[in-house]
C-alpha cells in the first residue's frame, strides 16, 4: 500500500470476555473505497468503533492521515476529517432537512464566532445542491423524522458530505434500503469517491454491492483479519466463502 | 431577522400593553412586572430545556445568586461599614444613599449578579453536562437545593436571617415605575437575544443536541463548548433579574431567593405550557400562566393550588407538545412548516425508498 490514509496495526478490543477484535492489521489507501465483510458479530462495527474513538482499544496504533489517533475522542477525530455513517442511521428527527445539512457543516478550523455564523448564503446552497445531489431535494422542507428509513439514510449520506470530510465510514449503507435504489446509491457513493475525492470504507453485507463498489476488500471472522485483496481474490478465497456459509 | 405580519402584530400588541398597561392600571403594575419577570425566566429556561433538550429544574440557582451578589454589590459600594456589619445588624442599619448612589449600586449590582450567574454556571458546566435526561434535571435540582443551603450558613450575608435591601430613593409610585421598567427592559433583552441566537448556526446546534447528541459529537460539533453557552445566557439573566427581584422585594433571605418550589417549578410549567423548543411559546405559557395564578389568587383563594395543579394535569396529559406545538401540527402552513402531500415520487419520476 503506497499512501494509507487509515492505518490500523494490532488492533485489540475486548468487551469483557468477549474478544471483539483481535489483533487486527488494516489499511485504506488515500482516495480508494475500501470494504469490510464478513459474518455477523464478527467485530466489523467494533473495527469502526475503534478507529473513530467511540471508545478505547486494549492495544495497538491507528494512523489518520499520519497522526496516531487512538487516544483521541470522537469529536476530535471527527474535526481531523473522518465520519462514520451508523448502521442504525442516525439524524436529527425533529429538525427540517436543510436545517439537518446546515448544522452538518465541517468544524475544521472553527473560529470562535463561527458559532452564530448566519444560516443564509453559501452553506444554504451547499446544503441544497447536495439535498438534490442524493434525490431529497423536494424533501428539503420536511421534518426528517417523517422520512422513510431509505429516506433518512440518504439524508444522513448527504450530511456526511456536507462535512467535506476526507475519509468517510459508512456502516451498511444500502441495509434496509429498496432493491431498485440500491444502484443509484452504489452512483452516488462513487461520484463522492471520484467528485467530491472523498476516501470510503465500507462495511457492507450485500455482496453485490461491495464486490461492484470496492477496489480492496477485508474480510473479519471471528473478530480476527481472515483475508484481504481485490474482489475477484476474496470471491475465489475457500475460507471466507467457509466463513460466509457457518464454517465457524 | 425577518419578521411575519402576524409577528409584527404580535410584537405591536405586546408594546402597547408593556407600555399603557401600567399607565391605565397603576395598580397593576407590580403584577404586570412580575409578569415580564417570568415571560424572562420560562424563554431562557427554553434555552437549555426547550431547544437544547436538557431539562434544568437548577435555573433558580443563579436567581438566587444573582440576588446576593447584587445586594453586597449595592451595600459595599456606598456603605462604608461594610457588608458584614450591615448584615450583622439586621436592618437596623439604614443607611441614607443619595439617588445616584443608589441607582449606580443598583446598576453594577444587577451587571455583577449576571455576570456571578454566568460564571456560576461555567463552572457546573465542568461537571453537570455528564450527566443526561432525568440525572441532569435531578442534579440540577440538587444544586439549587445545596445553593441555597450554602448561602443561608453564609454569615457574611446575614446566614439565616436574611439581607435588608438598601431603601429605594423616591416615592413608592416611582418605584413601582422603576422596577417596572427594568423588568420590562431585561425581558425586552432577552428575547431578542434568544430570537438573533436561534436564528444562527447556534440555534442549530443546540436543537441537533437535543434530537440526538452522539450524532452530534459524531459529526464534530463541540458540544460541550455549545452546551456551556446554552447555560451561560440563561444564568446570566436569571442573575439580572435575581438581583431586579431582590430589590423589589426589599428583604432578601432563602425563601425569597430560592423558591425553588414556585418560581424554579413555574418555569418550566409556563415554557411546557406554551411549548417548549419555540421561541413564542414560553412567552405565551408564561402571560396564560400569570394571568391565571393572579385571577386564583384574586378569586379561588386555598383553590389556588388546585387551580395550577389542574392546568399542569391537562397540559401535560392532553396538550404535551403546548399550546404552540398544538397551533403548530393544527397549521403548520401558518408557522412555515412544510408536509409532504405528494406521493414518494421525486423530480425525475424515479421512487424514492
Amino acid at each position: 500500500m503506497s499512501d494509507p490514509i487509515i492505518k490500523v496495526e494490532g488492533v485489540s478490543k475486548s468487551y469483557g470476555g468477549v474478544k471483539a477484535n483481535v489483533d487486527i492489521t488494516m489499511g485504506v489507501e488515500r482516495g480508494s473505497i475500501t470494504g469490510i465483510i464478513g459474518p455477523n458479530g464478527c467485530g466489523k462495527t467494533t473495527l469502526f468503533n475503534s478507529i473513530v474513538g467511540y471508545h478505547p482499544i486494549d492495544s495497538g496504533s491507528i494512523q489518520f492521515d499520519g497522526q496516531e489517533i487512538s487516544h483521541l475522542l470522537v469529536g476530535d477525530i471527527a474535526r481531523l476529517g473522518m465520519l462514520r455513517t451508523f448502521q442504525q442511521t442516525r439524524i436529527y428527527g425533529k429538525m427540517n432537512c436543510v436545517d439537518n445539512m446546515q448544522i452538518s457543516v465541517s468544524h475544521r478550523g472553527d473560529s470562535k464566532f463561527s458559532m452564530f455564523a448566519s444560516r443564509k448564503g453559501e452553506i444554504k446552497d451547499r446544503a441544497e445542491h447536495l439535498l438534490e445531489f442524493v434525490g431529497l431535494y423536494s424533501k428539503r422542507n420536511l421534518i426528517s423524522g417523517d422520512l422513510s428509513f431509505g429516506q433518512q439514510k440518504l439524508l444522513e449520506f448527504a450530511m456526511a458530505l456536507m462535512n467535506e470530510p476526507k475519509v468517510l465510514l459508512l456502516d451498511e449503507p444500502t441495509a434496509g434500503i429498496n432493491p431498485t435504489l440500491i444502484n443509484g446509491l452504489i452512483d452516488r457513493l462513487r461520484r463522492a469517491n471520484e467528485e467530491l475525492g472523498i476516501t470510503l470504507c465500507v462495511i457492507e453485507h450485500n455482496m453485490r454491492v461491495i464486490m461492484n463498489l470496492a477496489s480492496h476488500i477485508y474480510c473479519l471472522a471471528n473478530g480476527r483479519m481472515l483475508a484481504n485483496g481485490t474482489p475477484e481474490e476474496l470471491q475465489n478465497d475457500q475460507r471466507v466463502i467457509d466463513a460466509y456459509l457457518g464454517g465457524h | 431577522m425577518s419578521m411575519t405580519r402576524d409577528t409584527k402584530v404580535t410584537y405591536g400588541l405586546l408594546a402597547l400593553f408593556g407600555i399603557f398597561g401600567p399607565i391605565l392600571f397603576p395598580d397593576y403594575t407590580l403584577s404586570i412586572a412580575y409578569l415580564w419577570m417570568m415571560v424572562l425566566m420560562a424563554s431562557t429556561w427554553d434555552t437549555l430545556g426547550g431547544q437544547m433538550g436538557y431539562n434544568s429544574l437548577g435555573n433558580i440557582t443563579f436567581f438566587g445568586v444573582g440576588m446576593y451578589v447584587s445586594a453586597i454589590v449595592q451595600v459595599s459600594f456606598f456603605y462604608e461599614g461594610g457588608v458584614a456589619e450591615y448584615t450583622s445588624a439586621m436592618g437596623s442599619i439604614k443607611p441614607e444613599f443619595t439617588p445616584a448612589e443608589y441607582f449606580w449600586g443598583l446598576g453594577l449590582g444587577i451587571l455583577a449578579a449576571g455576570v456571578v450567574g454566568l460564571v456560576l454556571s461555567v463552572i457546573f458546566s465542568s461537571f453537570m453536562f455528564g450527566l443526561r435526561g432525568p440525572y441532569f434535571a435531578i442534579g440540577s435540582l440538587g444544586l439549587a437545593i445545596a445553593v441555597a443551603e450554602v448561602t443561608i450558613t453564609i454569615d457574611y450575608v446575614g446566614g439565616a436571617s436574611g439581607i435588608s435591601m438598601p431603601l429605594f430613593p423616591g416615592d413608592i409610585e416611582f418605584r413601582s415605575t422603576f422596577f417596572y421598567i427594568l423588568c420590562f427592559v431585561l425581558t425586552i433583552i432577552s428575547h431578542f437575544l434568544l430570537r438573533w441566537l436561534y436564528s444562527t448556526q447556534f440555534g442549530l446546534a443546540i436543537n441537533a443536541i437535543r434530537d440526538d447528541e452522539d450524532k452530534a459529537e459524531a459529526m464534530g460539533i463541540p458540544t460541550l463548548a455549545y452546551k456551556r453557552i446554552g447555560w451561560a445566557i440563561p444564568a446570566f439573566f436569571m442573575g439580572c433579574i435575581g438581583a431586579v427581584a431582590g430589590n423589589m422585594a426589599g428583604f432578601i433571605d432563602k425563601e425569597v431567593a430560592y423558591p425553588i418550589p414556585t418560581f424554579g417549578i413555574f418555569m418550566v410549567a409556563m415554557a411546557l405550557l406554551g411549548g417548549k423548543g419555540t421561541l413564542w411559546g414560553p412567552v405565551l405559557g408564561a402571560i396564560i400562566f400569570h394571568v391565571i395564578k393572579e385571577a386564583t389568587w384574586t378569586y379561588l383563594l386555598n383553590l389556588q393550588w388546585v387551580a395550577l395543579g389542574l392546568i399542569l394535569i391537562i397540559n401535560i396529559v392532553y396538550f404535551q407538545q403546548g399550546i404552540m406545538g398544538w397551533l403548530q401540527t393544527k397549521y403548520p402552513e401558518r408557522f412555515g412548516i412544510v408536509v409532504d402531500t405528494s406521493t414518494v415520487t421525486d423530480a425525475d419520476g424515479k421512487e424514492a425508498a
